[in-house]
Formats: C-alpha cells, sequence, structure tokens
C-alpha cells in the first residue's frame, strides 16, 4: 500500500457548500484511506450526499481543499473524478435505459479497434465484469430498460469496476438488492478493500454497516459529528448520534387481539406465469407484509389489485363484494378505495417538476371541485392538511417536488395517496433510500392507519422491517405464497427460510446478524 | 432467451417497417405494367433518395431527444447553392457574389471534372457547417432544438430565396445523366469498367445508381460514426442525458455532432435532387414537405421520437414506404388532389401498426415508458 501523507488516501479540509440560503455542509474535515471500508451515516438532509458530490466532481465546493494521494486536486466534472480513480455508484441510476447492458458498462472508454467501437470486446468485457460483481445471469445485450431494478443495481456495480476505482463511492448501492445479491456485493467489496481500494459506503441498513464497515462517519446538518473505528459505538449510539436525541423502541407496539374480518380478499389470483394461486386475506386495521427475495411476484401481485394489470384471474373482494379495478382511476375511487405507493417515487409516484402543492392534490381533485373548476380553497386546505399530517419538511409549497429530500418526496406521495381516503393501503418498499429517523415516522403513521381502520399490504426487501410492523407476512416466491407466518413464526430464520421455498427452518446463520435490532 | 430472439425483440418497429416495405413494393411491381424492370426501379430509386436522406437527416438529432426543423430548409438551400457550383462548365465557375452593387469575388472553381467535385465539396461542406451552426444554438445558447431549427430553417429558406429568386440554373448534363440513371449509364458517362461493357460488370449495370449511392452513405458514414463513442453518446443523451452526463461522457460535443451529421446528410438530398433536377429552385412549400415526411420516416422506420432508440436505416425504410405509396397513385391514375388524403390515412394506418403492441400489452404501466 503506497503510502500518502499521515497515511490518509483522501483528506477533504474545511469543505463549505451553500444552496441558495440552505447550508449543505458547513467547515467539513473528512478522511479516508486505502484497503478501508468506510461508513458516511447520517439522516437525509445531513450532508453526505452533497459530501459525495463534491468528492466526485458533480458540484464544486465554495471553500476548502480536496487532497487526493498527497495532491490537491479541483474536479471539474464526473469525468475528471473518474480519471483520477474516483468513481462512485450513485443512488439516481446512471445507466441509460435504452442501451444495452454491455453497452452501459463500457459506456465511458468502450475498447476499440481502428477507433471504433469494437462489440465483440465489450461483449467479452461486459461478461467478466459482471462475473467479478456477481451477476453472469444478466445476459449483455438486453436493454436496462427490460431489466429489474435490482439487476440494474447490479450492472451499475459493475459499470463502476470497469472504471478501476482508486476510490469506490456506494450511495444506496445495495437499497433494492435482494440478499443473494447483497452477499455477492459484500464479497465484492471484501476483495477490492484486500486490493488496496479505498471504499466509502452510505448506507440507511445499520446491520449492513456493521456487517461492513472497518470506520464510519456520522453526519448532521451540514456538519461532520464524529468518526469512529469498527466496534468503538454501539448500534443505539450511531443512531443517537444521527438524529441526535434518543429514540425508545424502533417499531410502534403492535396490538393483540383476534383477526379482524378481511376487508380486503384475494381468491386464486394468477397473472400471466408470474403470479399464480394467490389467495390472501387482509383485515380492517391489519398490517400484513409481503415477504420473500426481490421478483418473486410481490410488485405484481401489488399492481394486479390496483388494475394495473390486463388478465388478471380469480377473484378479490373487498368488503365483501366482489371487485375488478380495472385501472388505477377505478382502484383509487371511492366504491373500491385503494391506494398504491409505488416502487419508483421519482417516476411513477411524482410528477418532479411540478409543486409540492400540484403533487399532494393530484390524486383527489375529484374531491376539491365546484362544478368543472378547482376550488382554489378546498385545495389550500387539503395541501395544509397533508402537509401537517405527515410534517413535510417543505419551504413553500409551491416549489417544485425535486428540491425535497428522499424522504420529504416518499411523505409527499404517501400524503398523496391519504387524501383519497383509502380502505386498502398498498406498500412498494415505501422506506427504501430513507434515513433512520423518517422510517421511524413511517413505522408510526402505518400502524395508526392500521388503527383507523385502514388495512395495509406492506412489502418491503428488509426483514427486519416486516417482522417489526407487521402482524402478518406472505412470504412469495415464484408468483406464489409459500407461507404465511404470523406470532412467534414471524422471526427472521423463518422469512429467509421460507425465502428460499425451503419449508423447514434450517440454521439460521446466512450472515444477516440484524434479528437482535428488531428493538433498537 | 437466445440472443437472437433478444435482438428480433429489441428491433421490432425496424424489422416491421422493413417487412411492410417489402410488402408494398412488391405489391407495387407486380401491378406496374413495365414491373421489375431497371427503368421502374431507377425512377424510383432517384425518386426515394433525397427523401431518404433528409429522414437521415432528421433522425440523427432525433436520436439525441432533439427534432430538427430545418432539414428541408436546408436540403433546399444546398440545392440551390449546387446549382451555381455544379455547372462544370470547361472555363471554370466563379465564386463571386454581387451584393447591392458590390461584387465579392472569391476565386475561381477550376472547369471539368475537377470543378464538379470541388463544388460538391462546398455544397457539402455548407450543409454540415449549418449543422453545426443548428448544433451550436442549441447547446450553447441553450435554446430547444424545435425552436432553434425553426428560426435557422427559415434562414435557410431565406438564403435560398436570395439565391434563387425564381428555379434555375444549370446542371453538368453528364453528372445528371451519371448519377440519376443505371450503373452501366455510370460506367459509360465516366469511361470505366470498358464503358460499362466489362462482361463481370454485367448483372450489375442494371442497379440504380442513386441506390448505390445510398447504399455507400449508409455504409461508409453511419455504419462507422454509430460505432464511435460520440455516436454511442448520441443515443445516451437520448435515452437519459443525465445519466450520459454523471458517466462521463461528452454530451455536449456528441449533441453538437448530431446536428453536424444531420446537416451532411441533407446536403447529400440536396446536391443529389439539384442534380436530378438539373437545377435550383428555393421552394418553400416543397421545403416543409420534405421536413415534415422526415420525421413521419423516422417514426415509420422503428425510431422513437423520445430518442435513444432506433437507427438511420429505419428511416431509409420509413421514406421508402412513404415514396411507395405514392408511386400507387400513378399506377391508379387518382386525381392529384385526393393524393394528401389518401396519403394521409395511410401514414396513420403505417403508424398503427407500430403502435398496435399496446394492445397486448398485459401491464398497462408498460405503456408510459
Amino acid at each position: 500500500m503506497a503510502d500518502a501523507p499521515q497515511g490518509d488516501f483522501l483528506v477533504l479540509s474545511q469543505i463549505s457548500k451553500r444552496y441558495g440560503g440552505v447550508r449543505a455542509l458547513e467547515n467539513v474535515d473528512f478522511s479516508c484511506d486505502r484497503g478501508k471500508i468506510h461508513a458516511v451515516l447520517g439522516e437525509n438532509g445531513a450532508g453526505k450526499s452533497t459530501l459525495i458530490k463534491i468528492i466526485a466532481g458533480v458540484v464544486g465546493p465554495d471553500s476548502g481543499a480536496i487532497v487526493l494521494e498527497g495532491r490537491q486536486r479541483h474536479f471539474a466534472n464526473p469525468a475528471a473524478a473518474t480519471t483520477a480513480g474516483v468513481v462512485c455508484i450513485f443512488q439516481e441510476l446512471s445507466l441509460m435505459p435504452d442501451l444495452s447492458v454491455a453497452d452501459n458498462i463500457s459506456i465511458a472508454s468502450p475498447p476499440r479497434r481502428f477507433g471504433f467501437i469494437d462489440a465483440r470486446a465489450q461483449r467479452r468485457r461486459a461478461e467478466e465484469l459482471l462475473a467479478e460483481a456477481g451477476c453472469e445471469d444478466v445476459n449483455p445485450l438486453l436493454r436496462i430498460r427490460d431489466l429489474p431494478l435490482s439487476r440494474r443495481q447490479m450492472v451499475e456495480i459493475a459499470k463502476a469496476l470497469g472504471q478501476k476505482p482508486k476510490l469506490l463511492i456506494l450511495d444506496e448501492a445495495t437499497s433494492a438488492l435482494t440478499s443473494a445479491d447483497v452477499e455477492k456485493v459484500y464479497g465484492l467489496l471484501a476483495r477490492l478493500k484486500a486490493r488496496g481500494v479505498a471504499i466509502l459506503y452510505i448506507s440507511h441498513r445499520m446491520h449492513e454497516v456493521d456487517a461492513l464497515a472497518d470506520r464510519a462517519s456520522v453526519f448532521r446538518n451540514g456538519r461532520h459529528i464524529e468518526t469512529f473505528d469498527k466496534g468503538a459505538r454501539s448500534t443505539a449510539e450511531i443512531v443517537q448520534l444521527m438524529i441526535g436525541r434518543d429514540i425508545a423502541t424502533q417499531y410502534p407496539p403492535k396490538p393483540k387481539r383476534p383477526r379482524p374480518q378481511p376487508a380486503l380478499k384475494m381468491l386464486n389470483l394468477g397473472w400471466d406465469n408470474h403470479l399464480s394461486g394467490i389467495s390472501l386475506e387482509i383485515g380492517a386495521g391489519e398490517i400484513v407484509g409481503l415477504g420473500g427475495l426481490d421478483g418473486q411476484g410481490q410488485k405484481t401481485l401489488l399492481l394486479a389489485l390496483f388494475g394495473v394489470l390486463r388478465g388478471v384471474t380469480g377473484s378479490i373482494t373487498i368488503d365483501g363484494r366482489n371487485t375488478r379495478p380495472g385501472s388505477p382511476g377505478r382502484a383509487k375511487s371511492h366504491d373500491i378505495g385503494i391506494a398504491l405507493v409505488p416502487e419508483d417515487r421519482k417516476t411513477e409516484g411524482l410528477m418532479l417538476p411540478m409543486s409540492v402543492a400540484d403533487n399532494l392534490t393530484i390524486a383527489c381533485l375529484d374531491a376539491l371541485t365546484v362544478g368543472p373548476f378547482i376550488d382554489a380553497r378546498k385545495e389550500a386546505k387539503a395541501i395544509d392538511e397533508g402537509v401537517g399530517r405527515l410534517q413535510i419538511k417543505v419551504g413553500s409549497t409551491d416549489d417544485p417536488v425535486s428540491t425535497l429530500s428522499g424522504g420529504n418526496q416518499q411523505k409527499v406521495v404517501i400524503a398523496k395517496w391519504l387524501m383519497t381516503h383509502p380502505r386498502i393501503i398498498l406498500l412498494n418498499d415505501p422506506t427504501r433510500g430513507i434515513d433512520v429517523g423518517t422510517k421511524q415516522e413511517m413505522y408510526r403513521l402505518m400502524r395508526e392507519l392500521a388503527d383507523q381502520g385502514a388495512a395495509i399490504l406492506f412489502y418491503s426487501t428488509d426483514y427486519d422491517e416486516l417482522i417489526g410492523c407487521c402482524d402478518r407476512v406472505a412470504v412469495m416466491y415464484d408468483g406464489r405464497i409459500v407461507r404465511e407466518l404470523a406470532g412467534d413464526d414471524l422471526n427472521e430464520t423463518n422469512i429467509v427460510a421460507s425465502s428460499l421455498n425451503i419449508v423447514e427452518p434450517q440454521a439460521a446463520g446466512g450472515g444477516h446478524p440484524g434479528r437482535e435490532k428488531a428493538n433498537v | 432467451m437466445s440472443d437472437i430472439a433478444i435482438r428480433v425483440r429489441q428491433n421490432f418497429a425496424f424489422l416491421t417497417a422493413v417487412a411492410l416495405f417489402f410488402v408494398v413494393y412488391l405489391l407495387y411491381q407486380l401491378v406496374h405494367p413495365k414491373g421489375f424492370s431497371s427503368a421502374v426501379l431507377v425512377q424510383n430509386s432517384d425518386e426515394v433518395f433525397t427523401l431518404a436522406l433528409v429522414a437521415m437527416a432528421q433522425t440523427v438529432p432525433v436520436l439525441a431527444a432533439g427534432l430538427d426543423l430545418s432539414v428541408g430548409a436546408l436540403m433546399t438551400m444546398v440545392g440551390c447553392f449546387a446549382s451555381y457550383l455544379l455547372t462544370g462548365a470547361p472555363e471554370g465557375t466563379p465564386l463571386a457574389l454581387d451584393l447591392a452593387g458590390f461584387r465579392i469575388g472569391l476565386g475561381t472553381l477550376p472547369g471539368g471534372g475537377t470543378g464538379i467535385l470541388f463544388g460538391a465539396l462546398i455544397c457539402l461542406a455548407i450543409g454540415a457547417g449549418c449543422g453545426l451552426l443548428n448544433g451550436a444554438i442549441v447547446v450553447y445558447g441553450r435554446i430547444q432544438p424545435i425552436i432553434a431549427t425553426l428560426a435557422t430553417g427559415a434562414i435557410f429558406i431565406g438564403v435560398a430565396l436570395f439565391l434563387r429568386p425564381q428555379p434555375g440554373g444549370k446542371i453538368n448534363e453528364d453528372l445528371n445523366w451519371a448519377l440519376t440513371n443505371s450503373l452501366g449509364d455510370f460506367a459509360s458517362t465516366v469511361h470505366i469498367f470498358n464503358d460499362g461493357a466489362a462482361p463481370w460488370f454485367a448483372p450489375f449495370a442494371g442497379i440504380p445508381t442513386s441506390f448505390v449511392i445510398l447504399v455507400l452513405i449508409l455504409l461508409l458514414v453511419w455504419l462507422p460514426f454509430s460505432r464511435t463513442v460520440t455516436g454511442r453518446t448520441i443515443y445516451a443523451i437520448g435515452s437519459a442525458e443525465g445519466a450520459a452526463y454523471m458517466s462521463g461522457l461528452d454530451v455536449k460535443r456528441a449533441r453538437v455532432a448530431a446536428f453536424a451529421l444531420g446537416g451532411f446528410f441533407a446536403a447529400c438530398g440536396g446536391l443529389f435532387l439539384a442534380i436530378q433536377t438539373s437545377s435550383g429552385n428555393a421552394d418553400i412549400p416543397q421545403a416543409g414537405a420534405y421536413t415534415l415526411n422526415s420525421i413521419a420516416a423516422v417514426v415509420i422506420g422503428g425510431t422513437s421520437l423520445l430518442g435513444g432508440s432506433g437507427g438511420v436505416l429505419g428511416s431509409v425504410f420509413g421514406a421508402m414506404i412513404l415514396r411507395v405509396i405514392s408511386f400507387f397513385f400513378r399506377v391508379f391514375d387518382i386525381a392529384p388532389l385526393l393524393q394528401p388524403l389518401f396519403e394521409g390515412v395511410i401514414l396513420l394506418a403505417a403508424v398503427s401498426i407500430g403502435a398496435a403492441r399496446v394492445l397486448r400489452v398485459k401491464n398497462t404501466l408498460e405503456l408510459f415508458r
């Protein structure tokens, strides 16, 4: 390992950055080493993203210095940072959906022959890098558009590997991965570490940070609060550093009571090879989780219930009436009353350039009209209610929703659907890429809504969450529900076993230290 | 899924256009009294060439998610330049401009074949330069392509009208003869292959020269370009501009290059139209029609107007389909006044074939992606 001054590979000193009147970073000193995995922790809005953008050359700091390998650097753009060996996997995927996997992986510097892109060499290179990242199953010819989110993230990782990083930055890079893929990524990071690559790792999953990081830095409100080595702080202490206040329990208590009457009843639902024989009941006031590996039909099931899919077989009964929502417009209507918080808030949840106010009311405009016109007074009242109920942090509701942080954007999506007064709420991984504080608010809100009589179907890729929040969990495998877990059976061992369609629970192991974190 | 199946699925719109073209063109040849003869092929190829090139010119900016409304006007303007520069007069062609009584001279093009070659190169350079201007305005002026090219298109038409207030000019007759007939005629005009009488040449003598030029442009210009990083970047911009920038690609250069290459293709079209008609004509309605037809050809050929997927070969087939439709009018002798009506209906039908996938989509969310 090359010895830079003080053994530090990257040193930031006195970095400050403002966006308009908002202070994103203030006098931040930060450093990281080669051959170490360094976790960066903090709530959304703590300044992690800005820090990374500055290191990766996306934005320039207002003041302060960046020293990489002993030399002071100013990166004018992401390309300059990449040339210097700083490679970043951003939370917003940097893939081109219409180009093939192979094209994407080699996009910046494809293998060339006589100056022209060598398609065959490019494909070989893609296959090698995909294999190194641990996703050989992806055909490099496929377009990104045709891959599920979890595969796209793996392609993103393969693309980063191809750029020969000296400093690799992962910003929530595992948020949509299946647990099997996460294992592969862990292995990959360990290999990179052994090769002397410096790794900056941002994640909101505490057990990931526990498992991976050699060192961690906590940010809060644009300041660097503390850096400590692995094991120096307990998880509870870390969470406290991040939010600056105590949290007693992570999940709200579950009510003890007999199973309520079903509000939503599915019988033998099927769709186009992707779903078959789905039978599930959700009672009014119940939170039912959907578990299992990614891509086993959970998202498809939610879309089927919301009327997005054509040709769904089987029956859907709501409050005892046989129903068939034919479109999202029908599904949200008063007599059915379903709401879906979709997978991708940036494309399906929000209209990013439109204002917070317009986004909040867009699903319930029918209720705000007088004759053919939207009533400004009713609208303003509804907006105030929505912002207040979810405590959305927003300067002005006329600001574009794209200016909000990820957590607050997700709150806008949820508030928007609550305005339609749904009786059945479908949630598609609503806490993905959201900070600990906001997650807690979401958990409380879910329980609150259930207590008010809503039936909630909650898909999450995070087992802790399913165990902590749900009254029951239905685990899906290959388009079917393989097991329903409730009460004491609802634990990580059972979920993992059922996810792999193993009925007899096997040894818990499997690298999922996280069970004990259910009560941080 | 096998590699071939993947490729077929990804190029479904393009393959549909190819199949549609062969069906309608075969039908046309069958009903034509002189079907399957070299003369008909030559005539059709000449009529397709300019639209095919203008459609190619449209495709490149569209791949980078920008519509170019100036392609027809640029093609027309280059045609007007060509009508001055391709005379091939033995005494040479003076490069001079009369502006309000002042004469600005830029020297003289040599006479004969060399002069024609230089004249053609100047025309192509003018086209590429004007495309470059379009690109620079869009990228550095930060003006939306549709508005920027609406304005520059009007300027190009203005220049064309200044050059040719009335249709006119004179294009070298040999040049006209060589390029708008079969390869055999080309060989006998330029005195190669024993004036086209070489025995090995006989099977190729009936192929239209303009078709060969079109194929050469595709093979020598588009194919290599699409395999450069700049070419790839154009697709990347149309697919996700932010991701392209974050991947360290030179987004600005690629976008300028897209318009410049479009200008080059438009110039090829204008050059050919001038040679074909032996004159320059600042025909405003015709320029507009070419622009609109180029957009139609791009869509029929399977290139998404949102950018990112498709290619110029599809647009060539799109242009050929559009032209074949009008060929039918001649065979069936339909009144010219009714033609736009029929053309519109058939265009709508052709585009609907591509849209038929809507009926098969089972996940309605995919319709919005």
